[in-house]
């Protein structure tokens, strides 16, 4: 069985923070009572004990089996001796499938898209934000698997990434750019990280002349970097598409 | 009682929904493309049990004490009309909620035990390393909120802030060491994620709504953008001074 006794008291420490700077102020700068007080208590009591149990269950079930798989689909068994890049193709098909569902799923994507419907007045559909985001996501984790096989630093990658992101600022419409800049940090949550980081270092330490250190990491920067990309251009063919019905 | 459970019924179906399209992934790309049965089948059920029901607790208590809490608090705040207030909360909300992100703490450990099987740090320093790690991260979350409300309240443009940081990270970039570029990019992203996003985005459009010729969908948004750009520069800082 887990033990789940150490993990408990661990999350303690990392809860109290939030739960301090939040009744800290309420109490003694705003001195003001605190609504719900019960509510509230158990709010944090269940926050505590969820992630708990979510960083518990990551580690028996979410992070062995990603590294499990990627060191399957890596393996010279599955992909043959001598393989070039190309033969990774099922890792791409995997790391797109990946991205896609994982961001689909992401509660804090939902949670802001939700926002930028109300904001927008309704203009910004909070499903095409998602799949927008979500097909971002996908794309830039199969390039950065792409990376990790053919062992191109990242930084050449992220670098470009910026200039193509810069000029696209420079060309969409105003109202889209912050929201799309937030979209980039919003993707990549709690069930995304631990999938795609195993997926890297999988990836990494099977390929030979891969090290885990230097070209494991990486693909949640893919992934917060992509969408950004598929946001704006999103914004700017719609934006196209309305003027040219004009 | 019974209203409860139903509310709870109602999350871990969501929270099941969430799941679902990874588990068919999972599942396709292992028994299908691969052809193998799943190992150890019983930790795995067991764990993906515990993520579930991790993750509906979790939000269930952020809907109840988390997210009333965070709304009053930045409504009051406001109406108080203290700035350096303001800031500090803005600080201590992006520390607070980053230190107990649960994708970041994953990492963080990530990160230690492949600096160890680097050789990169002795076994002893394992959880010092992730501890230091966690918290450059959230010192930088930290300010990063800090510099959003600052730019919500000043009215400064976010393109400004964001090519500033662009360009920050491309020169820390030519100084840090290999070893840490991949893990201070990721970190980036990591950061951002099911406790601090709603948290951040409330606050952010609530400031924008709340503060004269602001408007909520061009000022509102972008904190999240500055929070997933100070911590690569700052965990590259740390991997320059480790």
């Amino acid at each position: 069985m887990v033990d789940l006794f150490q993990p408990f008291v661990d999350m303690l420490w990392d809860v109290a923070p939030i739960a301090s700077v939040l009744f800290g102020f309420q109490l003694l700068i705003l001195k003001q009572k605190i609504p719900h007080l019960k509510q509230v208590i158990i709010g944090f009591v269940l926050v505590w004990i969820g992630l708990t149990l979510f960083i518990a269950g990551l580690e028996k079930a979410l992070f062995p089996l990603g590294k499990l798989m990627a060191n399957q689909l890596t393996s010279p068994d599955f992909i043959g001796s001598n393989a070039s890049w190309e033969d990774y193709y099922w890792v791409y098909i995997f790391a797109f499938a990946v991205g896609f569902s994982t961001t689909i799923a992401e509660p804090s994507l939902l949670a802001v898209a939700i926002k930028a419907h109300q904001v927008s007045g309704g203009s910004i559909k909070t499903w095409s934000l998602r799949i927008t985001v979500a097909v971002g996501v996908a794309v830039g984790i199969s390039l950065g698997s792409y990376r990790i096989v053919t062992g191109i630093p990242i930084h050449y990658f992220i670098i470009t990434g910026y200039a193509v992101v810069l000029i696209q600022t420079y060309f969409a419409p105003k109202s889209i750019i912050a929201l799309a800049y937030d979209s980039g940090g919003v993707t990549t949550s709690t069930v995304t990280v631990p999938l795609v980081a195993a997926l890297g270092l999988g990836l990494a330490s099977t390929i030979e002349g891969r090290n885990p250190i230097i070209d494991g990491f990486g693909l949640i920067a893919f992934a917060s970097l992509f969408p950004i990309m598929s946001v704006l251009a999103y914004a700017q063919i719609t934006d196209f598409l309305t003027r040219r019905k004009k | 009682m019974k209203k409860i459970l139903k509310v709870f019924g109602h999350n871990l179906l969501d929270s099941a929904k969430d799941l679902a399209p990874i588990v068919l992934v999972i599942g396709f790309f292992q028994l299908i493309v691969l052809q193998q049965s799943i190992p150890n089948l019983f930790d795995i059920v067991l764990g993906t049990g515990f993520v579930l029901l991790g993750l509906t607790l979790f939000v269930y208590g952020l809907n109840l004490g988390l997210f009333p809490m965070g709304e009053v608090l930045a409504f009051a705040l406001v109406k108080k009309g203290s700035i350096i207030w303001l800031l500090i909360f803005s600080f201590a909300l992006g520390f607070g909620t980053t230190i107990a992100e649960p994708a970041l703490i994953a990492v963080a450990n990530e990160a230690a035990s492949v600096a160890q099987l680097g050789g990169l740090i002795q076994e002893i320093e394992l959880q010092p390393y992730a501890q230091i790690l966690r918290y450059t991260v959230a010192i930088s979350v930290g300010l990063s909120v800090l510099l959003g409300v600052l730019r919500i309240i000043k009215g400064w443009p976010l393109t400004t802030l964001i090519i500033g940081g662009y360009l920050l990270v491309i020169i820390t970039t030519a100084f840090a060491p290999d070893n840490i570029i991949g893990i201070a990019y990721d970190s980036g992203g990591v950061t951002t994620s099911t406790i601090t996003v709603p948290l951040v985005t409330a606050l952010g459009v609530g400031l924008a709504s709340s503060i004269r010729g602001r408007n909520p969908m061009t000022d509102g948004f972008g904190m999240i953008a500055i929070a997933s750009l100070l911590p690569i520069v700052a965990v590259m800082i740390f991997g320059m001074l480790w």
